[in-house]
């Protein structure tokens, strides 16, 4: 029978399925951060339990470190966490990349980067954005912490299998319209419970043209459509990305192969069935900029701030209570709407490929008067490359503010946060109430929008924008 | 692991809103601790306090006919966004035990009650998740406009949520039955995928983590 990419990889990981239709599904990888798992350490301890394959589980701190003065952390609530996962790591024997590796980063960026993230395995994290890593065809999907020590304690978890969703992206769209717009789309068209109970899987000439850092963007926001998971079928792209390049804990010589091989199998069969589906034809995709405080709340760049009637599935009370937050007056251009402060950064956009086309933005040009652009790397590595390239030099000199890799203002729990009523153009994920500060309101957008928002001071269509 | 809980009673309070996120339930300040406990004073942190740190008399359930409730009916997609199991914690710890939300549509364009994540981490704190139609719930609305204190009882193993009006009202819910035993029962789930010890053990033998196939000739 023709299968589907995700039945493939769930196929080979359940580890027995219960009478009541419960599966124990193994999992492959553990990625853990200081904020989710102290709580789950604790219950380990309080059971005398013991972490079944700690050599499965690797950790990395990155919600709450400054990207200022990292070995400075002033809020002693934010240290003490840190410290928590330092003292758990070595009580239960867990790899950790700390503030003082060259391996540190954002737990979804450092896992592809170092060959932790593999096609066809299983990959869970407690932060819901463990979505990212289904770019490489990898079933990942974010957990709660009762579920992280469920995974300590087991390397399993009990799951039913959750239902289908293709997603094809018909054409390819021009740029500089870039991931980043694609998915913003994708949670436009369905909203953001449109993806719950499923497992969405990308396709379609627009995603085969990506490379996998760009895939991986579009994977990280498969969780703004509720969907539990988001998979791209792995091609040579995805090979390259693991062989081409230092991937240190990735299969080797004789292993590899045969990975190879298992990872060619992994792509859906033609004429496999899914629970869902739906095509969206982004041949002529505008570049996309969130107007609310959902995912699901964007439009394209051209547009104007809709009257409250006007906004499917959303109720008046709740569009009208959005615009109140977002300081925004029905008919407004999006165009004409400033911005206080520009991100650069987190797990959706903050990998080197971001970093470079912000970088073209900014190359020769000054961020304009009165913005603030905070530019934060994913992770050590990304910050070393993009410095040997030249990008840091150019990130200053258009007066931009280049910081240490961590989550930074993507959930601002360091201390990049935005002031109540800043307003911000924002390369990560989510625009909820109070996401990026208290009060502070957010658009999403691409880096390419980003960069041109902080040149300009107010939000541009970079298809027409003059370049000098 | 919780303590067994087959039914209850308690007030109903209403939240009108859809897509309550978990940065909304919980804030992000409230995740650096390390600890289980003393989430429930950070529930709905902004809309719940003013500036001054008072409580925001505009919001809601700071209503006095809300005190001391412990099943909250609100709109669909409650729970959307972040995975903390801290917003479970601060749901619990306020007091609420049972969550009521509508789905919307049906088919493939349903519109859940609950996110995914969200009503998992529910479960696991015997958080018990009750999705209605939205006609039920707008109905609910209505009743707890109408009397004041109006209280229901949660009856798990029957799946019925019955509202103590002058003519009793009862509503139907589905529940996995996997998390309704796990509730019922005070069962800790850790140990019950550990009774499967032999089947993981057999399962690790065969299976490359590596390079997965465990399954494939």
């Amino acid at each position: 029978m023709a299968k589907t990419l995700f039945e493939k990889i769930w196929e080979q990981h359940v580890v027995t399925t219960l009478e009541d239709g419960t599966s124990i599904m193994y999992i492959d990888r553990h990625l853990i951060h200081e904020v989710t798992s102290p709580q789950a350490f604790e219950g380990l301890r309080l059971t005398g339990r013991k972490v079944r394959r700690p050599e499965l589980t690797f950790a990395t701190m990155d919600h709450n470190v400054p990207t200022d003065d990292r070995y400075n952390i002033k809020d002693p609530i934010s240290k003490a966490q840190i410290e928590a996962l330092t003292d758990n790591c070595k009580e239960f024997g867990i790899q950790l990349f700390d503030l003082n590796s060259d391996k540190q980063g954002v737990v979804h960026i450092i896992g592809p980067e170092l060959g932790i993230t593999m096609p066809g395995t299983t990959i869970v994290c407690g932060d819901s954005h463990t979505s990212t890593h289904g770019a490489f065809g990898t079933f990942a999907m974010g957990i709660g912490t009762s579920e992280v020590e469920h995974v300590l304690a087991t390397q399993c978890l009990p799951q039913k299998k959750p239902k289908t969703f293709k997603v094809e992206f018909a054409g390819i769209p021009k740029a500089p319209v870039s991931a980043k717009d694609l998915i913003l789309k994708f949670i436009g068209v369905v909203g953001t419970a449109g993806g719950t109970g499923y497992v969405l899987e990308y396709c379609g000439e627009a995603i085969r043209a990506l490379s996998m850092e760009e895939r991986m963007t579009i994977c990280n926001m498969s969780i703004e459509a509720g969907a539990r998971g988001g998979l791209i079928a792995p091609d040579e792209t995805t090979i390259d990305y693991i062989v081409k390049n230092d991937r240190p804990y990735a299969p080797k010589g004789e292993e590899l192969e045969k990975a190879i091989e298992y990872w060619k199998s992994l792509p859906s069969d033609p004429g496999a069935t899914y629970d869902r589906e739906i095509t969206i034809d982004v041949t002529n995709l505008s570049p996309q900029v969130t107007w609310g405080t959902s995912p699901g709340m964007v439009m394209d760049v051209t547009g104007t701030i809709p009257n409250v009637d006007e906004v499917p599935g959303y109720s008046p009370k709740d569009v009208q209570h959005t615009l109140d937050y977002m300081g925004l007056t029905p008919g407004t251009p999006l165009t004409d709407i400033k911005v206080d402060t520009v991100f650069i950064g987190s797990c959706t956009n903050g990998r080197i490929e971001d970093l470079r086309i912000a970088a073209k933005y900014f190359k020769g040009k000054k961020v304009a008067e009165g913005v603030h652009a905070l530019i934060v790397p994913g992770s050590q590595q990304v910050k070393k490359q993009a410095t040997e390239e030249g990008l840091d030099k150019i990130f200053v000199e258009a007066g931009c503010d280049w910081r240490e890799s961590g989550c930074s203002m993507c959930l601002a729990m360091n201390p990049d946060q935005l002031k109540p009523g800043e307003r911000a153009a924002s390369t990560s994920n989510r625009n909820f109430e109070g996401r990026q500060g208290k009060g502070g309101r957010t658009h999403l957008v691409s880096p390419q929008m980003a960069a041109a928002a902080a040149v300009e001071g107010h939000f541009v269509d970079i298809r027409t924008w003059e370049e000098d | 692991m919780s303590e067994p809980v087959k039914n209850f009673k308690g007030i109903l309070a209403t939240l009108d809103r859809a897509n309550v996120d978990t940065d909304q339930i919980i804030p992000k300040q409230f995740l650096k601790s390390i600890k289980r406990t003393g989430f429930g004073e950070s529930l709905f942190f902004d809309w719940r306090y003013d500036e001054a740190g008072k409580d925001n008399p505009e919001f809601e359930l700071n209503a006095e006919r809300f005190k001391g409730a412990s099943i909250l009916i609100t709109r669909n997609n409650f729970g959307c966004g972040s995975s903390r199991e801290h917003a479970v914690w601060a749901v619990d710890q306020y007091g609420f035990r049972a969550i009521v939300a509508p789905s919307q549509g049906e088919g493939e364009n349903k519109i859940q009650a609950f996110a995914d994540i969200f009503k998992n981490n529910c479960a696991k704190n015997s958080i018990i998740t009750i999705e209605l139609t939205e006609a039920e719930v707008e109905e609910i609305f209505q009743m707890v406009g109408r009397y004041e204190g109006l209280e229901a009882t949660v009856d798990l193993e029957e799946q019925r949520l019955i509202l103590h009006l002058p003519e009793e009202m009862a509503f139907h819910f589905d529940i996995d039955p996997a998390v309704k035993k796990n509730i019922i029962h005070g069962l800790d789930d850790i140990g019950l995928t550990l009774q499967k010890e032999t089947d993981i053990e057999a399962f690790e033998l065969k299976h490359n983590t590596q390079i997965a196939p465990s399954n494939v000739s």
